[in-house]
């Protein structure tokens, strides 16, 4: 009978092996799946369950878990939640956006860096503790820039950068929302308040200064110049070129004309062009350029090419070649150009920055539960845009709009400040876009900033000079001033 | 000649009690950062408890296997620890100081039968009564007033306050039942009939008690709706007929006997169809919302599975109360949450270990008997662990069974208890050294079958 036993015994091991073998299969091969199932509720008690990490900047605490002890123990709180939302996003029961959402895996603790001191806990039966997060945002300049925004009513955006290194420091975006109204462990609330804000026409959960591009008018016009002036190295500020009052598009009927038809006199230097705007000029040195040369430039700048923040930042683009009447108008930020304000802010971060493209980012370091840093920012170019040489005609011509020209309203005393407004129209008859961008102090620029006010919500007769430029003036002030 | 091992033995079991206190601490770090106060009770309780079955063993089956009693003493810690966690979660239905009780009882059956049944093969010339006692107990709970219902099994029998599973015990009446059978008629049933292919096939006649067992078991299942011990019972005669009469046709005949059962069952009842669509596509929705006989369990038990992934979420750190029945016939589900992959794989291993000792058991006796017996006894554990586990896990359909020593429930530990201590009076005959030939008697010689 000892044969028979024998193999009886194999087929014993055989059962056991196929239920190891299938155990495998679900815990290691198929875990995510079921792990990450809609129906498994686990993960929903599990979002509370762990001290999630703070988030931090410039030695504030703006979010932070509570414990608050039974099954949802941990509980999300945010300080000063609508000034930092956009940038932070939200910690629901079943989604988490913004920082929240693209950090997640430090800040809940399971990221493979974080491995060793999982383990650790896990031996010492220790719940597992998520990784801090601190932002490049600097408070000051944040709420400065929010509360400017929230005064005048308007929709928009505002972005600060720090030129040499790309650190972000202010991202405002409004209208927005309070994230401890979806903190609660509490699914149907969370629900209802996001349905509630997804339906507004107002947009409160849309970044606007990386989620969606607008028409970038007359800034735009520092590109045109970038492509201008590096075509021909002889080519200097005082270069002139064809201004007319109206200048004939190709194969339409409607020449391109000035704001509000002002004249330039027939033909200006480039440094005058810039600082009076003059719409004519540029269409005209787009004409001379061709499309290529001025995309090749647009794009040196990072425009077209998606970013990550590591929130994802939506492509920039100058639209497709559409013949000469589009490229006047293309060169004056209209048309097919949409940018984002983060790319507006990066265009004006570069030519500060002698040209070098730094790629913008958000988290300064990562900390670990026990204080320890984990990783830091490592500031990063891009590319190198224009030659210094060039970025140095760029910078005179943006003081001078700031000094003589149409952006006056963001002069700092004793710091010079250059700059440049754009007014953009969004379509026939319709309010514009205003828009400014500028970096301070020129001589050695410390900041960075682009300044969005969405169409309609400014007045319709709203310009980037009137509007813009002052918000401008009080980030760049609370930048320098910190 | 095989040495007794009593030390190494002695070592081991109060190696499994010390992992099972560890494990019974872990749950209290895990879910409020302190020992749990009972932790030296339970702890006490159980090394006092292995350690009376262990003087008993080594007073009555001194050659006894040294890894059986440890092995079990961890699973059933083990088991122990889980539903004191689960309890935790669930205070309602999970009673781990009910488990104790009957951990207890379930010691002492085991010394009884140690005790009492000095020779195994006394249980030979039972042979007819373990098949009608076998028989009775599967058909108590289906007597008006005795029987109950619950969980939409009628398996139950009320006996006061208790209830009790008489099938747990039946298993073991008919698995003696079967030994005693097979051995006095395995030479009928090996004569071969016609060739069929390449298969020899028994003659008709043979077929009557293969054809009355399969009868048998079809009736646990249509009037019981106990697809598990069914299952488990004609799994274990069709082994056991292999085993006894080395021809593979009996399990070709029994597989295809179990298929068509399985096959007509599933068109006929809608709770056994139920099963079989589950277990093919487990993930749909509509199952999973389908208030009976949905794959709500299943999933929940599959979800706890994957979040405890390779390592597990620690003792008391899962989330037990989310998987119906996690204490009983998914505490493997539960265990594999808060354990991992990790801990299932030593679970499976000590399973497969016990398992292993028992087979070797068979091979080394000395008599057909008891080869057949220990290889039933062994291969039906085996087979238990396999149809409920694989159930959980999806390998196969699930039917309800017990987790043997881990899932709550008296009936199954007490049965189980009672299973190993013939497997440990088997072993300690088929160990024991053979008594000494007198050297001058050169002439005579025995010859063993």
């Amino acid at each position: 009978m000892n044969g028979t036993l024998k193999r009886a015994s194999v087929a014993c091991l055989l059962m056991f092996g196929l239920l190891m073998i299938n155990i495998n299969y679900l815990q290691a091969v198929k875990a995510d799946g079921l792990r990450t199932d809609s129906r498994n509720t686990r993960s929903f008690f599990a979002r509370y369950q762990n001290e999630r990490g703070m988030i931090t900047a410039g030695g504030q605490t703006l979010a932070k878990s509570v414990d608050a002890g039974g099954t949802f123990r941990f509980q999300r709180k945010y300080t000063d939640g609508e000034v930092y939302a956009p940038v932070i996003g939200f910690f629901a029961p079943e989604s988490a956006s913004g920082i929240e959402g693209a950090e997640n895996k430090y800040l809940d603790g399971t990221h493979p860096d974080l491995f060793v001191r999982r383990t650790v806990d896990l031996i010492t039966s220790k719940p597992t503790r998520g990784a801090a997060i601190d932002l490049t945002l600097v408070p000051k300049a944040q709420k400065i820039a929010y509360q400017d925004m929230k005064k005048s009513g308007k929709r928009g955006a505002v972005v600060a950068l720090d030129p040499k290194t790309g650190a972000i420091l202010t991202m405002v975006s409004l209208p927005t929302f309070d994230p401890n109204t979806m903190a609660a462990p509490d699914k149907a609330k969370a629900a209802r308040v996001y349905n509630k804000l997804d339906k507004d026409t107002n947009k409160p959960l849309l970044n606007r200064a990386i989620e969606t591009t607008f028409a970038p008018g007359s800034t735009f016009k520092v590109i045109t110049s970038a492509a201008y002036l590096s075509e021909d190295g002889t080519r200097d500020v005082n270069t002139t070129v064809e201004a007319p009052n109206v200048l004939p598009l190709p194969g339409t009927t409607i020449g391109l004309r000035n704001y509000h038809g002002e004249s330039c006199g027939g033909r200006t230097s480039l440094i005058d062009a810039l600082t009076i705007s003059c719409n004519t000029a540029f269409g005209s040195m787009a004409l001379e350029m061709g499309y290529d040369t001025l995309n090749a430039q647009a794009s040196k700048f990072g425009i077209g090419q998606p970013m990550s923040i590591p929130l994802s930042v939506v492509k920039s683009d100058l639209g497709p070649d559409e013949g000469k009447a589009a490229l006047a108008q293309t060169a004056i930020g209209q048309r097919s150009n949409q940018m984002t304000p983060l790319q507006m802010a990066v265009v004006a971060a570069s030519v500060a920055n002698q040209g070098k493209v730094m790629k913008p980012y958000l988290v300064n370091k990562i900390v670990s539960p026990e204080g320890d840093e984990i990783d830091s920012a490592r500031p990063q170019e891009v590319d190198q845009a224009i030659t210094p040489a060039v970025a140095d005609k760029l910078r005179q011509m943006m003081i001078s709009v700031v000094q003589n020209g149409t952006g006056t309203a963001a002069q700092l005393p004793g710091i010079t400040v250059a700059g440049k407004t754009g007014t953009a129209e969004t379509s026939q008859g319709a309010a514009s876009h205003a828009w400014f961008i500028s970096f301070a102090p020129a001589e050695d620029p410390k900041v960075a900033v682009a300044v969005f006010v969405e169409s309609g919500s400014a007045g319709n007769d709203a310009t980037g000079g009137a509007v813009a430029a002052p918000i401008a003036h009080d980030v760049m002030q609370a930048v320098l001033g910190q | 000649m095989t040495a007794k091992r009593r030390g190494a033995q002695l070592v081991m079991l109060a190696f499994a009690v010390a992992i099972v206190m560890v494990a019974y601490a872990n749950v209290g770090l895990g879910r409020n950062g302190q020992v749990p106060a009972g932790m030296l009770t339970y702890g006490l309780g159980l090394g006092g408890l292995m350690l009376a079955a262990y003087l008993v063993l080594a007073r009555f089956a001194p050659w006894a296997d040294p890894l059986v009693l440890p092995l079990v003493t961890l699973v059933n810690g083990l088991g122990l620890v889980m539903i004191y966690r689960i309890e935790q979660a669930t205070p309602k239905l999970a009673s781990a100081s009910n488990q104790l009780f009957w951990t207890a009882i379930g010691v002492v059956m085991f010394s009884v039968t140690l005790i009492v049944l000095r020779d195994h093969r006394a249980l030979q010339r039972m042979t007819y009564t373990a098949g009608f006692v076998g028989l009775g107990l599967l058909i108590l709970p289906l007597l008006p007033f005795l029987g109950k219902e619950i969980n939409g099994a009628r398996i139950w029998v009320g006996v006061g306050g208790f209830s009790i599973q008489p099938g747990e015990f039946a298993k073991l009446a008919l698995v003696v039942f079967f030994a005693g059978y097979l051995v006095a008629k395995r030479d009928v049933l090996a004569l071969a009939g016609r060739r069929l292919l390449f298969i020899d096939l028994p003659r008709a006649r043979d077929l009557g008690p293969v054809l009355i067992t399969w009868v048998v078991s079809v009736g646990v299942l249509v009037l019981e709706k106990d697809l598990g011990t069914s299952l488990l019972l004609f799994g274990a005669f069709i082994a056991m007929l292999y085993i006894a009469t080395q021809r593979t046709s009996w399990v070709f005949i029994g597989v295809l006997l179990f298929i068509g059962g399985a096959f007509v069952a599933g068109q006929l009842f809608s709770h056994v169809g139920a099963r079989f669509d589950v277990w093919l596509n487990p993930g749909s929705n509509v199952l999973y919302n389908r208030a009976f006989g949905g794959s709500y369990q299943l999933m929940q038990g599959l979800f706890g599975m994957g979040s405890g992934g390779i390592l597990g979420t620690g003792l008391g750190q899962g989330h037990p109360d989310l998987i119906p029945l996690s204490f009983s016939d998914f505490i493997f589900a539960a265990t594999g949450e808060e354990l991992g992959l990790t801990g299932l794989m030593a679970l499976l291993m000590v399973y497969a270990l016990i398992v292993e000792r028992g087979l070797r058991t068979a091979v080394a006796a000395r008599d057909p008997f008891s080869k057949l017996l220990a290889g039933g006894l062994s291969f039906i554990l085996a087979w238990q662990v396999f149809i409920i586990v694989g159930g959980v896990t999806n390998l196969i359909p699930l039917t309800g069974l017990v987790t043997p020593f881990m899932s709550q429930g008296g009936s199954a530990l007490l049965a189980n208890w009672i299973l190993i201590a013939l497997l440990v009076r088997m072993s300690d005959a088929a160990r024991r050294p053979p008594p000494q030939a007198i050297q001058d008697e050169g002439l005579t010689q025995v010859f063993q079958r």
